[in-house]
C-alpha cells in the first residue's frame, strides 16, 4: 500500500494543530511565530500533495508552495524585527505584557 | 506495507515528535532546534512527492535562513534563565489544547468524509523545468511582485529593528 | 426676420426673464435701479418675441401650431419634456402675460420707488414672469406642473414681500398652503394620466384618450385635475387665499393674483379640455363649483370696504365665471373673458394702487371721496375699468360676458344663464359702488391727494386703451376671429344672440344706476336695507364664515392628531428607541471585557469560530 492523498493531509492536520496549539498557549512571541511557520509548514505540505495528487499536468501546487515560502520568508523577518523593536521599548518578549489594546 | 509506507510514517512521526517538541520545549533554544529539525522532515515529505525543487527551497529557505533568523532573535531578546524563555500561557492553556484538539479532529473527519480523487499516473516529466515554465510564465507577474515584497521585507525588517534615530 | 424666427425661438420669451432675475439676484441685487431696468428691458424683448410669435401663429387662416421637445427627463415609466407648442392659444396667453408683466413691472417703478427691497423686488417679478411664460409654452403636464408650483413659490414671495408685517407673512402661508391642497390633487391626476395614458405630452394623451371609455376613472383624474384650477384659480372652497394674498404690493395684485397666475387654473382646464369634455360629470361639476364661486364672490364683494378686497372677491366671481363657463363647454368664451379680465383687472388694481399711493396707503373706501378732480386720470382708467368689467358696450368685458352668456345658454343650463346674468348685474352694482363712494363721494379724503407720477399714469392709459379694445377680436366687428382661432373640437362656440346682448347690458346698467341712487344720490339709504336682514348683513360681511370653520375644523382635527401621534411618540416611539438603545447599551457593555488586549485571546475567538464553521461545514456536507 502506497501512502495515498489522505495520509499527506492527515500528517498535514496533524501539524496544524501543532501549530495552533503553540500560538494559543505559548506566552514567548518568538513561539508563536514559530508555531505560525508550523502551520504555514502543514498547508504547503497540503499544496505539494494536492500538485502530485489532484492535478498533476500543471503543477501549480507547488508553485503556490512557493510563494507561500517566499511571503512566510518575509513574514519572519519583519516580525522577528517587530519583536526587537517591542522588546527595546518594554525589555520583554511575553505575549501578556503587550495589553494596551484593551476595553 | 511498501516501503514507501513506512518510510512516509517514520518520517511523519519525526514532523509530529519535533513540533511537540517546538511547542513543548521550556527553554525557547530547544524549540528553535526542534523547529530546524520538523521543516527537515518537512522537506523530506517533499522530496517523497516528486517536488525535489520545493523540497531544497523548504532546506535552503526554513531550515537554512528563518532558523538562523530565530536563533539570533532569541539571542537578542534573551534577559533571563534560558530554561524559564518558553513558558506557557496558564490562562489560555486548556482552552487551547481543546481548540487544537477540536481543529484537528475536525480536519481529520473532513479528510476521511471528503471522496479523494484517485492517484493518478505518476508525473513523469521535468518537475524544475514545467516549474520554471509555470513561475516565469503564467504567474511572472506574481513572481516579480514576491520579488519587490521580498525587498520591501529586507528594508522594513532593517527600520524595524534599527529602531528610530532620535 | 421669417416668421418661423419667432415659432422656433419662441423658448426665449421664457429665457429672457428668467436669466434677468439669475443676474439680478446673483450680481445686481445692489443696485435697484438697474435690476429694475434689466427686469423690464428683457420682458420687454419678451413682449416682442410674443408679439411676433402671434403673428406667426395667426399668419395662416387655421393657425399655425409648432410643437418642440427636448427630453428633459427619461426613465422608464416616466418621461418629461422640456417642451414649447405654439398654437392660439398660447400665443394669446403670451401675450396677455408679457403685455400685463410689462405694463406693471414699469409701474412698479413709481409704486415701488421708494422701497428698500426693490431688486429683490424685481428678481421675483422677473421670475414670475419667466415661470408663467414657461407654463404657458409648456407642451406637456410634467412640465406645467413645474411652472405650476414655481408660480405658487413666487406668489408666495410676493405676496409675502412686506415680510416685516405678520399679517403678510399669514397670507403668504396661507396662499401657499391652500395651493398645496389643489396641486396636490393635480399631482395625482398627472400621475394617473402618465400611468394611464404612458405620456404627459398633450398630443399624445388626446390620441390615446379616443380609445379610452371608462367614464369613471376619466371622471377621477378629470376631477383631480380640477383640483390644480381650484387652487390656483381660488374657486370654492379654496377660494380664501386670494382675498388674503392682497397683503402683497397692489402692483402684484394686479398682475399675479388678478390678471395671470389666477389665471392658471382656467388655462388648464382649456390646455386638458379633451380631457374634461370626455367626462360630462366633470364638466357639470366644474360648471357648479364655477358658477356658485361666482355668486358667492360676488354677493361677498357687495359689502366690503377694503378697496382691494373688492377688487380681490371681484376677481374670484369673474375667475369663477370663466370656470363656468368651461364647464358648459364654451372654452373659446372662456378664454377671451380671461384675456379681457386680465386686461380690465389689472387695470382696475393698477389704478387702486395709484389711489392707495395717493393717499399714503388708505384702502377704506369711505375713507376716501372726491378724489375725480384731484386725480382726473386713475379716476378716469378707473372708470373705464369698471365699465369694461360691468359689461358696458363696446368695452372688451361686454363681448366676453356675453359670449359666456350666450354659451351656458346655448348649452341648455337656464339655471347657470340666470345665475350669470344675477352676477353680472351684482358685478355693476359693486364696482360702481367702489366707483361713486371712491371718485364722487362727498367725503374729503384726508391728507392731499394727487395725481401719481407719469410713469405711474402711462401704464393705467394704455391698459384703459386695451380695455376698450380688448374685446373686438371677439365681436362680430372682426367675424369672430378669437372664436375661429382659439377653439377646441370639443368645444362648443356660440356667438351672443341680440336678446342676451340687451338683457346683459341693461342689467349692468340698473347695477350702475342702483349704485348711483345709493351712494351718490343717496335716494336710498343703504344702512335701511342692511338693517332689513342683519343676519344676512353680517354673514356677507363676514365672508360667509369660511375662513372661521376652515379654522375650527384644521385646530380640531390637527389638535386630535397631535395628541394621538404625542401618545403614539411617548410610549411606543420613545419607548422603542429607549429600549433599544439601553440594550445596545448594556451589551456593550458586558462585551467589551472579551477585548481584554491580549492578542491570543483574539487567535482563541477565531479559531473558535473556525470550529463552528467547521463543524457547521461537516454537518451539513462538505462542499465537492
Amino acid at each position: 500500500m502506497m501512502p495515498g492523498l489522505s495520509h499527506y493531509l492527515l500528517l498535514a492536520a496533524g501539524l496544524f494543530g501543532i501549530g495552533v496549539y503553540g500560538v494559543l498557549s505559548r506566552r514567548n512571541v518568538i513561539a508563536v511565530l514559530m508555531s505560525v511557520e508550523l502551520m504555514l509548514n502543514a498547508v504547503n505540505i497540503n499544496f505539494i500533495a494536492a500538485a502530485k495528487f489532484v492535478n498533476h499536468e500543471q503543477i501549480v501546487g507547488q508553485v503556490f508552495a512557493l510563494f507561500v515560502i517566499v511571503v512566510a520568508a518575509a513574514e519572519v523577518a519583519v516580525g522577528l524585527a517587530l519583536i526587537i523593536a517591542m522588546y527595546r521599548h518594554k525589555k520583554s518578549v511575553n505575549l501578556n505584557d503587550f495589553n494596551l489594546l484593551k476595553w | 506495507m511498501s516501503l514507501n509506507l513506512i518510510v512516509f510514517l517514520l518520517i511523519a512521526a519525526v514532523i509530529l515528535v519535533a513540533a511537540v517538541g517546538v511547542v513543548a520545549f521550556k527553554n525557547i533554544v530547544h524549540s528553535a532546534l526542534a523547529l530546524i529539525l520538523s521543516f527537515l522532515g518537512v522537506a523530506a515529505v517533499y522530496f517523497q512527492l516528486d517536488a525535489g525543487f520545493i523540497g531544497l527551497v523548504q532546506i535552503l529557505v526554513y531550515a537554512g535562513a528563518v532558523s538562523v533568523l530565530f536563533v539570533f532573535a532569541v539571542m537578542l531578546v534573551m534577559d533571563r534563565d534560558a530554561g524559564e524563555t518558553n513558558l506557557v500561557n496558564p490562562r489560555t492553556r486548556w482552552i487551547g489544547a481543546i481548540i487544537a484538539l477540536l481543529l484537528t479532529s475536525g480536519l481529520a473527519a473532513a479528510v476521511y468524509l471528503t471522496k479523494w480523487p484517485q492517484m493518478q499516473e505518476p508525473f513523469a516529466g521535468d518537475a524544475v523545468r514545467q516549474l520554471a515554465g509555470l513561475l516565469l510564465g503564467d504567474y511572472a507577474v506574481a513572481f516579480e511582485t514576491a520579488a519587490i515584497l521580498l525587498l520591501i521585507a529586507v528594508v522594513g525588517a532593517i527600520i524595524l529593528a534599527k529602531g528610530a534615530e532620535e | 426676420m421669417s416668421l418661423k424666427f419667432f415659432l422656433e425661438n419662441a423658448w426665449l420669451i421664457a429665457l429672457l426673464p428668467f436669466l434677468s432675475f439669475a443676474i439680478i439676484g446673483l450680481y445686481l441685487h445692489r443696485w435697484p435701479k438697474i435690476s429694475a431696468c434689466l427686469s423690464i428691458v428683457s420682458i420687454g424683448i419678451s413682449l416682442v418675441l410674443a408679439l411676433g410669435t402671434a403673428f406667426a401663429v395667426f399668419a395662416t387662416k387655421e393657425g399655425v401650431v409648432y410643437e418642440a421637445a427636448m427630453r428633459w427627463l427619461d426613465m422608464p415609466g416616466l418621461r418629461v419634456d422640456m417642451g414649447m407648442l405654439l398654437d392660439p392659444l398660447a400665443a394669446v396667453m403670451l401675450i396677455v402675460v408679457t403685455l400685463v408683466a410689462l405694463l406693471v413691472q414699469v409701474y412698479s417703478l413709481g409704486y415701488m420707488h421708494d422701497d428698500p427691497g426693490l431688486a429683490s423686488y424685481y428678481a421675483y417679478q422677473s421670475l414670475f414672469a419667466a415661470s408663467m411664460l414657461g407654463l404657458v409654452l409648456a407642451n406637456n403636464f410634467g412640465q406645467l406642473y413645474i411652472f405650476w408650483e414655481l408660480v405658487g413659490v413666487c406668489s408666495y414671495f410676493l405676496i409675502g414681500f412686506w415680510f416685516g408685517r405678520d399679517s403678510a407673512k399669514e397670507a403668504a402661508k396661507k396662499a401657499f398652503i391652500t395651493n398645496r391642497v389643489g396641486d396636490f390633487a393635480f399631482l395625482l391626476g398627472i400621475l394617473f394620466l402618465q400611468l394611464l395614458f404612458g405620456s404627459l405630452n398633450y398630443g399624445s394623451l388626446a390620441t390615446a384618450l379616443e380609445g379610452f371609455n371608462n367614464s369613471a376613472v376619466l371622471l377621477i383624474v378629470a376631477l383631480l385635475l380640477f383640483g390644480g384650477s381650484i387652487g390656483k384659480s381660488a374657486q370654492f372652497p379654496l377660494h380664501v387665499w386670494l382675498p388674503d394674498a392682497m397683503e402683497g404690493p397692489t402692483p402684484v395684485s394686479a398682475l399675479i393674483h388678478a390678471a395671470t397666475m389666477v389665471a392658471a387654473g382656467v388655462y388648464l382646464i382649456a390646455r386638458a379640455f379633451f380631457i374634461f369634455s370626455a367626462s360630462p360629470e366633470a364638466m357639470l361639476v366644474i360648471a357648479v363649483v364655477g358658477g356658485f364661486t361666482a355668486l358667492f364672490a360676488a354677493s361677498i364683494a357687495l359689502v366690503q370696504n377694503d378697496i382691494k378686497r373688492i377688487l380681490a372677491y371681484s376677481t374670484l366671481s369673474q375667475l369663477g365665471y370663466m370656470i363656468m363657463a368651461m364647464g358648459t363647454g364654451a372654452m373659446s368664451a372662456s378664454i377671451f373673458h380671461l384675456m379681457t379680465h386680465a386686461f380690465f383687472k389689472s387695470l382696475l388694481f393698477l389704478a387702486a394702487g395709484s389711489v392707495i399711493h395717493a393717499l399714503a396707503n388708505e384702502q377704506d373706501i369711505f375713507k376716501m371721496g372726491n378724489l375725480y378732480h384731484k386725480m382726473p386720470v386713475t379716476a378716469g382708467t378707473f372708470i373705464v375699468g369698471a365699465l369694461a368689467l360691468s359689461g358696458i358696450p363696446p368695452l372688451s368685458g361686454f363681448w366676453s360676458k356675453d359670449e359666456i352668456l350666450a354659451g351656458t345658454l346655448s348649452s341648455g343650463h337656464i339655471f347657470l344663464y340666470v345665475l350669470g346674468l344675477l352676477v353680472a348685474f351684482m358685478t355693476a352694482f359693486y364696482m360702481f359702488r367702489l366707483v361713486f363712494v371712491v371718485f364722487f363721494g362727498s367725503n374729503e379724503a384726508q391728507g392731499h391727494p394727487h395725481e401719481s407720477p407719469w410713469i405711474m399714469t402711462t401704464p393705467l392709459a394704455i391698459l384703459a386703451g386695451v380695455s376698450v379694445v380688448a374685446g373686438f377680436p371677439g365681436s362680430p366687428l372682426m367675424h369672430y376671429a378669437f372664436g375661429h382661432y382659439v377653439n377646441s373640437p370639443a368645444a362648443l362656440h356660440v356667438v351672443p344672440g341680440a336678446l342676451t346682448m340687451i338683457i346683459s347690458t341693461l342689467l349692468a346698467l340698473s347695477g350702475i344706476g342702483l349704485a348711483w341712487a345709493m351712494y351718490q344720490q343717496k335716494l336710498l339709504e343703504p344702512r335701511l336695507l342692511v338693517d332689513k336682514v342683519p343676519q344676512f348683513y353680517k354673514l356677507l360681511i363676514n365672508k360667509y364664515y369660511i375662513d372661521e370653520i376652515y379654522a375650527w375644523i384644521v385646530a380640531r382635527a390637527v389638535d386630535a392628531t397631535a395628541a394621538w401621534l404625542f401618545w403614539v411618540d411617548i410610549n411606543i416611539v420613545n419607548r422603542l428607541v429607549n429600549n433599544i438603545a439601553f440594550f445596545t447599551g448594556r451589551s456593550g457593555e458586558t462585551l467589551r471585557y472579551t477585548e481584554d488586549g491580549q492578542v491570543q485571546s483574539y487567535a482563541l475567538y477565531m479559531f473558535g469560530g473556525i470550529i463552528v464553521i467547521l463543524a457547521a461545514a461537516l454537518y451539513l456536507g462538505l462542499p465537492g
